[in-house]
């Protein structure tokens, strides 16, 4: 549809006819292609259970904890084939995955969420003072929050924290799950403004999965559609915002007025995507 | 009173003991979330590895070091076979794989040194010490205090540890969520073999105290099992709560035998500790110091 996406720029990270099965029966993706081009903010968008943490989780290396196995495919990172390295080696090269459910280490503070995110990196203390003062400049209000166990902090905080931690690391590109998730519309709003931040600023390449289609679009340089374990659409993220299909099977809103989405959903999928 | 105050602090210090044994559990169970059940097998093994070897010809110092060799290459192993296969799997299963591990350790060290009581002397006696004996009246075991200064060195020691190192920082980690901590590069796999090794070094401790003090022999698994009161009542999760836990329990149940045990026909000693954590569950199942459950609701 836009092959722009994974030709102009080229690719830190490509993800190339991925299959995945969890427990060895449970397909879940149905060879999944995609780039996410140095410096910019790739969305991965769709419903529930259509394959997107998956993907991250195939990127990162964490699926294998859950029994899931990458059968078919290959993930390369800056060239380099990554898909037998453990997270570990991953973080090391710079990609750090922020879990979906934000996964803070509830008995420690905010501080030691954060001071942890360092534990690949040698460095001194002053140098360690340094990168944490760095993400308290992003995170203002983590600082505040510092000495208080995550656990006890709020959800937008926790999801601070969770990106702060991976900050720490100083990566390169993040694979940033479900930001939104139980977040109040003005909070998700305020984590999208420091990806973009960081994205300008320290120049990482992000790849977020989304249900929040609007929000993530709108921030997004481009985007990729995920149905069923296979990507149905691509392309720059101001042409998807505007495509006919996607506002209305996603955005919920279509040039001729509001339908009702039983009437025409199923039918133009169909016919769209599947036949 | 100054027989009150004898019986106290002979509890107190028995408490300690407990301590070192419970110890063991908190360590595995602060970075894993897994009840070690082997912790008490791990102590009889260390202390029969000791003595062994001091019994072969090798010095004190020398044996010790070299327990401690053993005890890193046990946890090398067991991290290797048994709990790299089980990463994400249920805790329960982590804790039926302890119990084998248990009758496993056990069968080695008796298998290597045979099952005959050896003695270890340590070059402290039990005997009471004559300074507190003269100007208090107090009849305490040299022994005893030792004991308990080593116990303190220990637990400053691993606080410290835990609360102001990079790895102790990543040891919690692990144990409040090991998927976020593998996310962020943290590598289970080292951090687990750290974790069984400083527990090993604590059941060595533990092990050479007790050995010294009852000889080295099989029972000394069963200590192993009055360190469970000890963690309820401490909680699971902290470090100083198994110093407090032990101290209690120490003492309660000396209290009670000299006190209670008349009435009752004596032998309290042996149930008073379960049913004093039996109590503690119902008032407070997280123990005295152990972290809160935290729930966001």
């Amino acid at each position: 549809m836009n092959p722009q996406t994974a030709t102009t720029h080229p690719a830190l990270l490509s993800v190339n006819n991925v299959e995945v099965i969890y427990d060895h029966v449970i397909l879940v993706l149905k060879g999944v292609s995609l780039g996410v081009p140095e410096g910019k903010i790739v969305a991965l968008l769709g419903a529930n259970g259509a394959g997107k943490s998956t993907t991250l989780k195939s990127v990162s290396t964490l699926l294998r904890g859950e029994r899931g196995d990458v059968t078919k495919g290959s993930v390369e990172f800056r060239g380099e084939r990554i898909d037998h390295l453990s997270p570990n080696d991953l973080v090391k090269r710079g990609m750090v995955q922020v879990m979906e459910g934000r996964h803070c280490f509830g008995h420690l503070t905010v501080e030691e969420n954060l001071l942890t995110g360092a534990y690949t990196r040698k460095l001194s203390r002053a140098e360690l003072r340094q990168t944490l003062e760095k993400v308290y400049d992003y995170f203002p209000r983590l600082k505040q929050r510092r000495t208080s166990q995550s656990g006890y902090t709020s959800g937008g905080e926790q999801q601070m924290t969770a990106i702060g931690r991976a900050l720490m690391a100083k990566p390169t590109m993040i694979l940033l799950d479900e930001p939104s998730m139980g977040l109040a519309p003005q909070i998700v709003e305020e984590i999208f403004e420091i990806v973009r931040d960081l994205n300008k600023r320290e120049q990482v390449s992000f790849l977020l999965a989304e249900q929040n289609t609007t929000v993530a679009l709108r921030y997004a340089d481009f985007g990729y559609i995920l149905e069923n374990g296979r990507v149905v659409m691509e392309g720059d993220a101001k042409e998807l915002a505007s495509n006919e299909d996607v506002k209305e099977f996603y955005l919920g809103i279509s040039s001729g007025g509001r339908k009702s989405f039983r009437d025409v959903k199923h039918y133009r999928r169909r016919k769209r995507w599947l036949a | 009173m100054q027989f009150f105050l004898e019986v106290l602090l002979g509890g107190l210090l028995t408490g300690i003991m407990y301590s070192m044994v419970a110890l063991g559990f908190v360590l595995i169970y602060k970075a894993s979330g897994v009840f070690n059940f082997a912790q008490g097998a791990m102590v009889f093994f260390a202390a029969l590895t000791a003595v062994g070897l001091h019994d072969l010809g090798l010095s004190l110092w020398l044996a010790i070091p070299l327990t401690m060799l053993v005890m890193i290459v046990l946890a090398m192993a067991i991290e290797k076979i048994v709990l790299r296969p089980l990463v994400n799997q249920p805790e329960i299963t982590l804790f039926m794989v302890t119990i084998g591990l248990t009758f496993f350790i056990e069968g080695l060290a008796q298998a290597i040194w045979g099952a005959s009581v050896r003695k270890l002397e340590m070059g402290i006696d039990d005997v009471p010490l004559e300074y507190l004996l003269d100007t208090l009246g107090i009849a305490i075991s040299q022994f005893d205090l030792v004991a308990a200064g080593i116990a303190f060195v220990l637990v400053a020691g691993l606080a410290m540890f835990f609360s102001k190192t990079k790895v102790g920082r990543a040891l919690r980690a692990v144990a409040d969520d090991h998927q976020a901590a593998l996310s962020i590069g943290i590598p289970l796999q080292q951090i687990w073999v750290i974790v069984w090794g400083v527990a090993g070094f604590v059941a060595l401790v533990a092990g050479l105290l007790w050995g010294a003090r009852n000889g080295v022999q099989f029972a000394l698994t069963f200590v192993a099992l009055k360190a469970l009161p000890v963690l309820i009542l401490g909680g699971f999760t902290s470090v100083p709560g198994a110093i407090v836990g032990g101290l209690i329990i120490g003492a309660s149940e000396k209290i009670a035998e000299v006190y209670l045990g008349p009435y009752v026909g004596g032998g309290i000693e042996g149930w008073f500790p379960y049913v004093l954590a039996l109590l503690f569950l119902l008032a407070r199942p997280e123990g005295l110091f152990g972290e809160k459950i935290i729930r966001r609701i």
